[in-house]
């Protein structure tokens, strides 16, 4: 036995001795190719980045100007004209969307913190994960046979409906992670004073939690507000909406509030995204001009809340560690 | 006078040879901490060297800094010397690839690769460019076979490192670490995470194992540095200023357990400390 | 505390309802119910109404529909639909992606989380996840003017003066290439940038996931960084890995505007990578708006029936993936 190691030792040695020198180079110039490729791939991938970035600043920058934000389109062939009733149109989407999937979304995301084992939390879990990986064409889809088919024409609140649906999970999954980072003792507290299960989430659990799931709602929105594919044929697009006419008109017609609501979201909008992507179609330089400055002015919105919203989770984590 | 030097000369030769590493004025650092500080200590081949001493004293930073694993923590520094065989292993240009195979390591916790049990033994080898299957299978034979093993595996090599009990995980990991035959093996408390049985086993085999290697085993187990080690140094973290562990005997084991030289070995040993 | 006297039992139901809506907590647990039940309804009514709304088409073309045909046949005028020729665009065009985004998005992934100085960390992330945050949109706009002109035409004349003319490659590299750029070759180079962000996010989490003692375990053994990563890390992490790739088709499937915008919209018979093509998202965003005959619209409907069932299996076996690895790591720790 011993014999026998001692013999076999001295091959296994032999050998690395004879490969040392070839394997143990191409072994040092794999390890240092690898590493770096793995680096190159890095600023490979982050090369459009600053290229979209930049290209939209630089295209973009030059065509706007005041008119894009506060005139509606003219007629083509004429000059000037802007971009009013998209902008409107993505105020308004996004502010019925966020109305429409926020108390739902929260009072989940209550359930799925305080619940996450049960089977209906598993359930939730698994279909918010599922909900977010419907294409949101399809979301489109949907909101076009629940809403457009059976009121009979395209409207502000069809887009809404499905800009709703896609800010669903987001708002659940961010909440959800907001509520479980808020200290058990604050709860027990609240509960040991005799207050009720829901007075202590409300009034105790939600207010604690509230800068997160607003940050998550930001987050939710800005995603949204970037989205074309659902509103192809709920929303539709109008370049003659007008706001403010809507409201002025109403009023002189002495409508009550509920009937210029009504006006407001009864009614095909544009919005931003699906102005830039009509635009962009067209053969007509001031449109495609058009369509940069819009790029410019989405570009701007999302990446201000995203580092807005990054750079406050940050804050907030670095002082919950330190 | 000549014929003591000469004497002496020769003894220092002696002991050179016997001893695998030297440790020098070693001291490890986490970012401004200074975790282990002024380590003096001689590994000898062929033997047991037990590193004891209460937790948080700096005993695996100390063993992690031998065969360069500190390298991996980007805050660790890692100053003095560290001779092997007499050749410094502590400084830049050092082949660290080439230094981890010479000094291996098992750790606190079985960690098989969630690979078959022969591509755990294996896996060494192959990077050192044993590609042929005769060659392969009598490594992996033999490594487990050292390692107590190969009995219990030899009609499952094919299943899951994994699928075995946690004291045959441990040994397979010891099969691992010998099947590129290192000339020293550190080992990192090898049986905390396991039952007495498996304990029992893990120290048999380091008394086989000591024939061929020098073994370095961090413990803070005293009867089994008693049991099993043949020099034994003792670590404690420095009463005064920044509180950086350091080794304040080293001795034979029999010595350190039966007349320790300082107060707060004695104290330890006999159980009077925490 | 001031008491006051019931003036009804305890157990009269009107007091019972009181208690009930003053103490609150009932109601609270079942409105809560009903919005995570919400959810999952929300789903199955995506579901019924995609089978509903597409019941004619479905059963004038059956599974012909589906089928592979080297004739496709879409004709609006005379109500003859068929959707092969978008199930291709898109598997086409989605695997092609997932071809090239995935050395890349692994690439950063080991990047981050294996070899980055921490404080690098954190940056490189914003960036990665900023290009998700980008709107289909404006990737369209950008790949139109920009991207089409200056990358993708000159790599398609490449492509089709090298693999053209090469036996059994042939087909899918057949010219002539767009003047314009707008081919499924484009829609691929930009669905690979906008899925880049999905798979690295995963598996920089699945590899962030991987207890550090696998990777003692390798060093110690002598290997090198890189044969630590590609040995043992990525066979560790590859389900979850797997996982990362299928969520990134998922996205690449239902991806719309930027490849409507840019993949040249034309149905035509032709196989090719190079030429014009369609999607199944695609033809829905370009015709459903404007779909006149119910045949139509139900067509349309079966197709986004298609891309949503596609999408809910690969999610669920995304999900279950990713699980898996999560479960595998105290399985070690057990021992």
């Amino acid at each position: 036995m011993t014999a026998h190691t001692t013999a076999h030792q001295t091959n296994f040695q032999k050998l690395i001795e004879k490969n040392h020198a070839s394997v143990s180079l191409r072994r040092k110039v794999t390890n240092a190719v690898m590493l770096s490729v793995t680096g190159l791939m890095t600023i490979l991938a982050l090369i459009p980045l600053f290229w979209i970035i930049g290209y939209v600043v630089y295209k973009g920058g030059q065509y706007i100007n005041l008119d894009f934000f506060i005139h509606t389109p003219r007629p083509l062939g004429m000059e000037g004209g802007g971009v009013l009733n998209a902008i409107q149109g993505t105020l308004i989407i996004s502010g019925l969307a966020s109305l429409i999937a926020i108390p739902p979304a929260i009072l989940a995301a209550f359930y799925a913190a305080n619940n996450p084992n049960t089977p209906l939390g598993v359930v939730l879990r698994f279909s918010t994960d599922v909900l977010s990986g419907i294409p949101s064409i399809v979301i489109g889809l949907f909101a076009y046979a629940i809403i457009v088919k059976p009121m009979g024409h395209y409207s502000g609140f069809a887009g809404a409906v499905a800009m709703a649906m896609l800010m669903l999970p987001t708002i659940i999954r961010t909440t959800e992670e907001m509520l479980k980072l808020v200290p058990h003792t604050l709860r027990e507290a609240s509960l040991g004073l005799g207050a009720p299960e829901w007075k202590t989430s409300i009034s105790v659990v939600l207010p604690a939690a509230l800068n997160g799931i607003m940050t998550g709602i930001l987050l939710s929105v800005a995603r949204a507000a970037g989205e074309t594919a659902p509103l192809l044929f709920t929303a539709l697009g109008n370049e003659r909406y007008d706001l403010g006419l809507i409201i002025q008109s109403g009023i002189a017609q002495k409508q009550g509030f509920f009937e210029i609501l009504k006006r407001v979201f009864d009614q095909p909008v544009d919005s931003l995204p699906l102005t830039l992507w009509k635009y962009a179609q067209q053969p007509y330089p001031e449109r495609i001009e058009q369509s940069w400055a819009a790029a410019l002015v989405l570009m701007i919105v999302i990446l201000l809340i995203n580092i807005f919203t990054r750079l406050w989770v940050e804050s907030r984590k670095r002082r919950l560690q330190g | 006078m000549d014929n003591h030097n000469e004497n002496q000369k020769s003894k220092e030769q002696g002991k050179a040879a016997m001893n695998k590493m030297e440790i020098k004025d070693l001291a490890v650092f986490y970012g401004k901490f200074r975790a282990v500080t002024d380590i003096q200590m001689d590994i000898q081949t062929n033997k047991i060297t037990a590193i004891i001493g209460p937790s948080g004293c700096g005993k695996s930073t100390l063993l992690r800094s031998f065969n360069r694993m500190n390298d991996l923590t980007p805050s660790a520094r890692v100053e003095g010397q560290i001779l092997l065989d007499g050749e410094n292993i502590n400084v830049p240009g050092v082949d660290v690839v080439d230094v981890r195979r010479r000094i291996g390591m098992v750790f606190q916790r079985p960690n098989p690769f969630p690979k078959s049990i022969y591509d755990n033994v294996a896996y060494g080898p192959r990077l050192y460019g044993v590609r042929r299957k005769n060659d392969l299978d009598e490594i992996v034979e033999k490594s487990l076979k050292q390692a107590a093993l190969w009995e219990e595996v030899k009609d499952k090599l094919h299943q899951s490192g994994l699928s075995i009990s946690g004291g045959q995980q441990q040994r397979l990991c010891i099969a691992r670490a010998l099947a590129v035959e290192p000339e020293v093996i550190l080992m990192d408390e090898p049986a905390s995470a396991l039952d007495p049985i498996s304990t029992l086993k893990i120290e048999e085999l380091m008394q086989e194992l000591k024939k061929e290697y020098s073994i370095v085993i961090v413990t803070h187990n005293m009867q089994q540095a008693a049991r099993v080690s043949d020099y034994t140094a003792m670590m404690m973290l420095s009463k005064e200023g920044e509180r950086s562990g350091t080794v304040i005997e080293f001795d034979d084991t029999k010595a350190i357990f039966t007349r320790p030289k300082d107060k707060r070995t004695e104290d330890y040993v006999t159980g009077r400390f925490g | 505390m001031t008491k006051y006297i019931h003036p009804l039992p305890q157990t009269h139901w009107l007091s019972r309802l009181r208690r009930a809506i003053s103490h609150g907590d009932l109601p609270w647990k079942w409105i809560i119910i009903a919005a995570s039940v919400l959810v999952m309804v929300l789903i199955l009514a995506v579901g019924e109404m995609l089978w509903r709304e597409s019941a004619d088409a479905r059963s004038t073309f059956g599974f012909g529909f589906l089928t592979p045909t080297l004739t496709p046949d879409w004709d609006p005028v005379n109500d003859e639909f068929q959707a092969w020729p978008f199930i291709y665009g898109t598997l086409l065009t989605s695997l092609t992606a997932i071809v090239l985004a995935l050395p890349i998005s692994v690439g950063i992934a080991i990047f981050m989380a294996e070899l980055c100085p921490p404080w690098l960390r954190m940056p490189l992330n914003w960036l990665v996840e900023l290009l998700a945050a980008i709107p289909s949109v404006v990737y369209g706009l950008w790949g139109i003017f920009v991207f089409l002109p200056t990358v993708v035409t000159p790599v398609a004349e490449g492509l089709f003066e090298t693999f053209g003319t090469v036996p059994g490659l042939s087909v899918l590299f057949t010219g002539p290439v767009p003047v314009s750029g707008a081919s499924r070759l484009a829609a691929a180079f930009i669905l690979t940038i906008m899925i880049i962000p999905t798979i690295t996010a995963v598996t920089r989490d699945v590899l962030l996931a991987i207890p550090t003692s696998q990777r003692e375990a390798a060093l110690a053994l002598g290997a090198t960084q890189w044969e630590t990563i590609w040995q043992v890390l990525l066979p560790y992490g590859l389900s979850g890995i797997l996982g990362a790739i299928i969520l990134g088709l998922g996205r690449a499937l239902g991806e719309t505007m930027a490849v409507t915008m840019v993949i040249g919209n034309s149905i035509e018979g032709s196989a090719s990578l190079l030429r014009p093509g369609y999607t199944m998202a695609s033809i829905i965003a370009n015709e459903f708006a404007e779909a006149v005959t119910k045949l139509h619209t139900q067509s349309l409907i079966e197709i986004g029936l298609v891309l949503f069932v596609l999408t809910l299996i690969l999610n669920m076996v995304a999900r279950f993936l990713v699980w898996s690895v999560a479960r595998k790591t105290p399985q070690e720790a057990r021992a």
